[in-house]
């Protein structure tokens, strides 16, 4: 009896190595059990790269406007970038009223760029559509580019005095964050 | 043959060095404890076993406890402990609002910058900054606490043998050394500053009991606040601060260990198909 | 290398021909833990612990360069930046405690690895290669295991680290200068730490390194098996795949169940609370205990409590290397020509009621504050834990007569062996 079954299972290691053994419905599910279970691992390790609770509870900034005289600008931080905020004079307003939407690279007017009932109160990112750098012309005595807003010092990219890209190789205007006004001087960006 | 007899030989001489050392420090010992009187423990309790809600496997927050117990620590605890890994922000998650954590961080002094002079200056809380240490460091909370520096309680719970419990009965147990205690270790009388407590391991700590009179804290939901219902509901708050993660922790583990189940169940049945073919049959 | 019967790997489409010709990668996987490397049919569940200490390398790799992406190794920050991992990282908690836990699990699978390795002989020509360099592997692991203990900074952290550099010490004449210079101060600090996490993060790829030596040396000769006896011949073997792919894979799933119930439903268990106070150079634990893996031979650290020729203290830390560097000479002590436990009536009664019992007691003591009765019973343990590798192991090995063999690995399993001669068990096949 026992020399039978050591044949038998000789034969059958043989059998198994001919590579036609036939993968069973069993196998197939214990394979795709694990492939299943390497997903769900895939998960967490994807998922803690995201910003964490502490930088997305961080991630709303206030200022106060009321201390901008017109002409000036602030900078502020929001989600570790520079926010300029300026006030902008008549003059100015004026300017970037005077360039017709059609012709720019970014259509979009002031109106569209600031809050009803506060014109003069222009708020972008302080960072170049083009690679990320901070552009010149929020701080007293820098350059100002072309049309009188900001100019990006790396690659030479001019904003109007509406923050809109008029000059050089940035795609976009500087973007304009959410933000509110949470009373008649403060803001609220995020 | 020779050089491997040597190895052998060398390996049995260390062997016998080491054991001999080994037991001879054991022969002095042995004669020091049968001669000497063994150093004995003060007799400390162990902490009571009270249930939480987040107890066992299954268990969830009680948030109107956390609540309350958020409101004895800010009443009682925070005038002399620390919770410098909470912030305010994260009180959301004991069911608050986000109006409600903004005016209650507005209603703590930070720590800030005077905007126009740069000098140090308090500031109302954002639901961003942490809980400030009622001390502006370490040498002025042990100045002030007779140089017992009050620990911060963010991770207590976590820090001492069955945390939650501890805390509790601590708060509790506070009591005057009993006669017997006394005569047996006239030692565990409380020295000057120190307080009789049956829970500490060295049954004096410098902490005088903070839970003295029922109704001590008045709860917004109408508890009625006894001194153990207030142990209770600051220990689950602290138990919570210590790991807010702790009830998501347990309910991602239920499908977790279902499907490794299932998974380990499938793989076994696969794995006895597969051996079944050269597994000898029995007779 | 291996058995003339191994099957060959058969690229089957043009894309696998490609690669085997340019990067045989696919035929070296074939031939390490394919279809290609015949195993010993009759391996029980205690061959399964190699893989899942693999496994669990990889576990701790993964987690831990995870847990390096949040963590910032400065005195000052550190504890906060572990908490900061615990409350605001997107699965940190799962990630932290599925890292210490994971060491925990990595040293249970690789204790059952030595003792199944201990009591089958498997340290035994032709195989030494492979036992040195797991002992190489243990070390290397010792050393990352209490590394990593000192990252969150908590009270353990900082006195394990001041406690375990505090053992060079020890050293004559040099040992304090070495300690200062492991310290890279006089108490631990920013140096210590910054350099104890650049050491855990390199070392765990060193040992990836040992252990791809450890799987080459394996090949060689092959694995061994419960009854001792060599592979003999095709019937003897079954392919690894899929045979103990199936095997190791519901392994890996019952372990798993274990270690996630750990991660999920009690994470700290294994862990001392006092970590979770934040290092305090001038307050010492009233009980300073390492992980729990480590307690046997801390046990042995501390049962040389008298001076004797050479200070305690001294012996203490001899005998505590000693006791993990003289296996790296159990090749040579252990002169049986049989190799299995279940073959050496002697041999066997001495590991399961001499050895076993020793390292349980060493276990509880190691843990246990330094009081009576948890001293003496460790200094007993000790004295047999070093009689034994050193003085029975030897003895033994030379008057034990050993129990008659199976002729065959394929006669242990079906009771016989067509091709067994008579006679020819009675000689340990070796």
């Amino acid at each position: 009896m026992a020399d039978t079954t050591a044949t038998a299972s000789t034969e059958t290691v043989a059998q198994t190595d001919d590579g036609i053994r036939r993968r069973d419905f069993l196998d197939i599910a214990a394979i795709g059990a694990a492939g299943v279970g390497g997903v769900f691992i895939v998960y967490p390790l994807v998922s803690q790269m995201a910003p964490s609770k502490d930088v997305l509870a961080a991630s709303s900034t206030e200022v106060d406007v009321s201390s901008i005289e017109p002409g000036q600008a602030i900078k502020a931080v929001f989600r570790k970038q520079p926010l300029f905020v300026k006030r902008l004079t008549d003059a100015e307003i004026a300017a970037a009223n005077a360039i017709p939407t059609g012709s720019l690279r970014d259509q979009e007017s002031l109106e569209d760029r600031t809050k009803e009932g506060h014109r003069d109160i222009l708020v972008t990112m302080g960072v170049c559509t083009h690679l990320g750098c901070v552009p010149l012309g929020a701080a007293e005595g820098e350059v100002k580019g072309e049309y009188g807003g900001y100019f990006c010092p790396c690659h030479g990219s001019h904003y109007d005095t509406a923050g809109r890209i008029m000059k050089g190789p940035a795609p976009t205007n500087l973007e304009v964050p959410e933000y509110e006004f949470i009373s008649d001087t403060v803001i609220q960006v995020g | 043959m020779t050089k491997l007899l040597s190895v052998r030989l060398v390996a049995i001489l260390v062997g016998l060095g080491f054991a001999f050392v080994a037991l001879f420090a054991f022969v002095i010992g042995a004669y020091n404890a049968a001669t000497e009187e063994p150093a004995g423990h003060l007799p400390y309790e162990k902490p009571m076993d009270l249930s939480f809600s987040f107890d066992g496997p299954l268990g969830k927050w009680d948030k109107a406890q956390l609540q309350r117990g958020l409101k004895v620590y800010d009443e009682v605890c925070a005038a002399c402990h620390s919770l410098k890994f909470v912030a305010f922000r994260n009180l959301e998650e004991l069911g608050y609002d986000e109006g409600q954590v903004k005016a209650y961080a507005a209603s703590k002094q930070v720590p800030g910058i005077d905007p126009n002079t740069g000098e140090a200056a308090m500031r109302p809380g954002l639901p961003t900054d942490y809980f400030p240490s009622p001390y502006p460091n370490a040498v002025a909370a042990a100045a002030a606490n007779n140089n017992a520096i009050p620990p911060d309680l963010s991770l207590m719970t976590k820090a001492r043998g069955d945390g939650t419990n501890y805390v509790a009965s601590l708060l509790m147990g506070y009591q005057a050394p009993s006669e017997e205690l006394l005569a047996e270790h006239p030692e565990a009388a409380p020295g000057p500053g120190l307080h009789h407590n049956v829970y500490f391991p060295n049954l004096n700590l410098a902490m005088a009991a903070p839970l003295t009179t029922d109704g001590q804290v008045t709860y917004d939901d109408g508890t009625e606040a006894t001194i153990e219902q207030m142990s209770k509901d600051v220990a689950a708050f602290l138990t919570w601060t210590a790991e807010p993660t702790l009830v998501k922790r347990k309910q991602t583990g239920w499908p977790v260990l279902i499907f490794l189940l299932f998974a380990t169940i499938l793989a076994y049945m696969s794995k006895q198909q597969i051996w079944a073919a050269v597994k000898p049959k029995k007779d | 290398m291996s058995f003339p019967w191994a099957r060959e790997y058969q690229p089957s489409n043009g894309f696998t021909r490609f690669l085997d010709e340019k990067l045989p990668l696919p035929r070296l996987v074939y031939n390490a833990v394919g279809a290609g490397y015949p195993v010993p049919r009759n391996l029980s569940y205690f061959w399964n612990f190699g893989v899942l200490a693999g496994f669990f390398l990889v576990l701790q790799i993964v987690t831990g360069v995870v847990l390096a992406m949040h963590y910032a190794a400065n005195a000052q920050v550190a504890f906060a930046t572990t908490e900061h991992i615990m409350r605001n990282v997107n699965w940190g908690w799962m990630m932290r405690y599925a890292h210490a836990n994971g060491a925990s699990f990595f040293f249970i699978v690789v204790y059952m690895h030595i003792f199944r390795g201990l009591f089958y002989s498997s340290y035994k020509a032709p195989r030494e290669m492979i036992w040195l360099l797991g002992v190489v592997i243990f070390l290397l692991m010792m050393a990352t295991a209490f590394m990593g203990y000192v990252l969150p900074w908590g009270q353990m952290s900082f006195w394990g680290a001041k406690v375990i550099t505090g053992l060079f010490g020890a050293i004559p004449l040099v040992g304090e200068p070495i300690q200062v210079w492991l310290l890279g101060g006089f108490a631990p600090d920013n140096a210590a730490l910054n350099r104890f996490f650049s050491l855990h993060f390199l070392l765990p790829f060193v040992i990836a390194g040992v252990v791809i030596l450890h799987i080459w040396a394996l090949h060689i000769p092959g694995s061994s098996n419960p009854t001792g006896v060599e592979v003999k011949q095709e019937s003897d073997t079954v392919p690894f795949h899929p045979y103990y792919t199936a095997k190791d894979g519901f392994g890996l799933g019952v372990v798993l169940l274990a270690y996630f119930a750990m991660v999920f439903f009690l994470p700290n268990a294994l862990g001392h609370p006092d970590n979770y106070i934040e290092a305090n150079p001038l307050s010492t634990p009233a009980h300073i205990v390492p992980e729990w893996y480590f307690w046997p031979f801390y046990a042995i650290l501390r049962a040389f409590t008298v001076d004797f020729i050479l200070p305690a203290k001294l012996w203490g830390v001899i005998a505590m290397f000693a006791s993990i560097l003289l296996w790296f000479f159990l090749p040579w002590l252990d002169k049986s020509p049989v190799r299995s436990g279940h073959y050496r009536p002697l041999f066997r009664k001495f590991f399961w009621f001499g050895l076993i019992p020793a390292m349980i007691v060493l276990f509880i003591c190691g843990g246990a504050p330094a009081e009576e009765p948890y001293v003496m019973l460790s200094q007993i343990a000790t004295a047999y834990y070093f009689l034994h590798f050193l003085v029975i192991l030897p003895i033994v090995s030379s008057v034990e007569k050993p129990e008659p063999l199976p002729y065959s690995i394929t006669e242990a399993v079906l009771g016989s062996d067509k091709k067994a001669v008579l006679g020819e068990n009675t000689t340990p096949a070796v």
